[in-house]
């Protein structure tokens, strides 16, 4: 990938981000109303497709779209450059995103 | 004598914002995803991980990445209204929008904590 590929998927990312923070804050904000607990998450969560598809979506977009981030702090502000790190900042994005993804996945099977 | 004015700019406190709060979220995710992820495990392991994050430290800390959150969503409509919708007149309103979002966000939040 080439740094327009990269500008590409950051602001890809980060248009449906946008709407996906709006909804996870508001999701936020009514949820710690009367305090939080692990059955009001998982009976919102469990078994709802909707709900799944959208933290999927969700974890996958946050985690390219913070190791993209990274990689340009770390190129800007350490000097860490090269098709190597490049490698290494995909491969902590995608594992980012596939640790998010399996946290929805708790969440749906709960 | 080195001109420090373009850094007092509040584009580039912005700019800065952005970065910071970014930086700070893409570090929070894999902790916030290991916590999501207790449910895993069942809604016992996910109550007593609740349970375990209900005290004032975390309450604070919860409300700050409330804010950073915000921070960063509202900061990165400002860049995409640059990029994409050419508002340039308008720089300073939007910084200052942006950060009335933030502060915004983390000040529901620490309502709805209460009620």
């Amino acid at each position: 990938m080439n740094g327009v590929h990269l500008w590409a998927v950051q602001r890809i990312t980060a248009m449906f981000l946008a709407l996906a923070v709006v909804v996870h804050l508001v999701t936020i904000l009514v949820a710690v109303r009367g305090g939080l607990s692990g059955a009001e998450i998982i009976a919102r969560t469990s078994g709802s497709l909707a709900w799944f598809g959208f933290y999927a979506a969700f974890a996958l977009a946050a985690g390219l779209h913070g190791a993209i981030g990274l990689r340009a702090i770390g190129a800007e502000w350490l000097g860490w450059r090269g098709r190597g790190v490049d490698a290494l900042w995909l491969g902590i994005g995608l594992a980012t995103a596939a640790f998010g993804i399996r946290a929805a996945w708790g969440l749906f099977s709960a | 004598m080195i001109d420090t004015r373009p850094r007092r700019h509040p584009a580039w406190i912005a700019f800065l914002i952005h970065r910071l709060s970014g930086l700070a979220l893409a570090l929070f995710l894999p902790l916030h995803f290991w916590a999501l992820g207790q449910a895993i495990q069942g809604e016992a392991a996910l109550d007593g991980f609740l349970r375990w994050a209900d005290n004032g430290v975390l309450k604070f800390a919860e409300t700050v990445l409330v804010v950073l959150l915000a921070a960063h969503l509202a900061g990165g409509l400002r860049v995409l209204a640059l990029e994409f919708l050419g508002w340039r007149a308008q720089q300073k309103t939007m910084v200052a929008a942006s950060a009335g979002v933030a502060l915004a966000a983390g000040l529901l939040f620490l309502l709805n904590l209460g009620a």
